[in-house]
C-alpha cells in the first residue's frame, strides 16, 4: 500500500509539461492542416434571368482563379444558365425597385436619369421587358462587364463543375440534349455531401 | 521594373482582371513576372488578395490618371 513518492513527483511533471506543450502542438498542427487544405466553395443556382446569372459565374470563376475548389448546383430556373443558347436570358424591372433604369446612351446629363415607371405601365406595355434587357445588355458591354456565355466559359476551363438538378430537368420537361456538355445530373443527395464539405455555401 | 509577359486588362470589370491574370500567370515560368494594367478600381484590393491567396507575389503596384498597374512574380 501506499504511493511511491517519487513516481507521483514525475507524473506530476510529466502532466504539466503537457499541459503546457499541448495546446502549443495543437495549435500548430490544426494550423498546418488549415494551410494545406484547398478552400472550396459550393453554390446553388436557383434563378435564370440575366441579372442572376452573374453572381454564381462570377463567385464561381473568381474562386476558381484564387485556386478554389468549386462546385455549381443549378436547380429550377438555374438549370436556364446551362442551356446551349443563352443569348435569351432576360432581365425584368417589374416589380423590383431596386433596379436602376437609366439609358446606356446619349450625353451624360441623359444617362444619369434615373427613369422611374410605374409598375402598372410596366406590365402594360408590350415588349418592355426585352427593351429593358437589350439596355441591360449594352449597360454591361458599355461596363466591361464580361458575358454570361464568357464567365460560363472560364468557369469550365478552370474545371468548377456543374450539376443539374435532374428532377428540374424532369419537372421542365427539358432534354439533356438542351444542354451544354461537361454537366453531372444528379439530385440533392449528391449536392448535400459536396456543400458539408465546402467552406463556403452559398445559396443565389 | 521588368517583366516577361504583359497583360491588358484596361476597360475590363470584375472578375476578368483576375481571371485573365490566372491565366496569363500559366503561361509564365516560376519567378517570372507578369504586368497588369487595369482600369477597374475594385482592381487594387482584388489583386492584393489574388496574391496572398494563391502565393504568387504581388512585387508593385501604382497609379497614374485612373490607370493602375501591377507587376505580379509567379510562384
Amino acid at each position: 500500500m501506499g504511493t511511491n513518492p517519487e513516481i507521483t513527483n514525475i507524473e506530476d511533471i510529466v502532466n504539466r509539461r503537457l499541459a503546457e506543450l499541448l495546446p502549443q502542438k495543437i495549435e500548430e498542427a490544426l494550423r498546418e492542416r488549415e494551410e494545406a487544405k484547398t478552400p472550396s466553395l459550393a453554390i446553388i443556382a436557383t434563378k435564370g434571368t440575366l441579372d442572376w446569372a452573374y453572381p454564381p459565374f462570377i463567385l464561381g470563376s473568381t474562386a476558381a482563379a484564387l485556386g478554389w475548389d468549386v462546385t455549381i448546383f443549378f436547380t429550377f430556373y438555374g438549370l436556364n444558365l446551362l442551356k446551349k443558347d443563352i443569348s435569351d436570358l432576360k432581365v425584368s424591372p417589374l416589380g423590383n425597385p431596386g433596379m436602376p433604369m437609366k439609358m446606356p446612351f446619349g450625353p451624360d446629363w441623359f444617362k444619369g436619369i434615373n427613369w422611374n415607371i410605374p409598375n402598372l405601365i410596366q406590365a402594360g406595355v408590350p415588349g418592355f421587358e426585352t427593351v429593358a434587357t437589350m439596355l441591360m445588355q449594352q449597360t454591361i458591354k458599355n461596363n466591361g462587364v464580361a458575358s454570361i456565355q464568357e464567365l460560363r466559359e472560364l468557369s469550365q476551363e478552370a474545371d468548377v463543375k456543374f450539376i443539374a438538378c435532374q428532377m428540374t430537368v424532369d419537372l421542365f420537361g427539358f432534354h439533356h440534349d438542351d444542354f451544354i456538355s461537361g454537366l453531372d445530373y444528379a439530385g440533392a443527395a449528391t449536392f448535400l455531401p459536396v456543400a458539408q464539405q465546402a467552406d463556403v455555401t452559398l445559396f443565389m | 521594373m521588368n517583366f516577361d509577359k504583359e497583360l491588358d486588362a484596361k476597360g475590363l470589370n470584375c472578375p476578368l482582371p483576375i481571371l485573365r491574370a490566372k491565366k496569363a500567370l500559366a503561361e509564365l515560368q516560376p519567378g517570372q513576372v507578369l504586368r497588369i494594367i487595369a482600369t477597374d478600381p475594385g482592381s487594387v484590393k482584388d489583386f492584393a488578395a489574388f496574391a496572398k491567396q494563391t502565393g504568387n507575389e504581388l512585387m508593385g503596384s501604382s497609379e497614374n490618371n485612373k490607370v493602375f498597374e501591377f507587376y505580379m512574380k509567379r510562384k
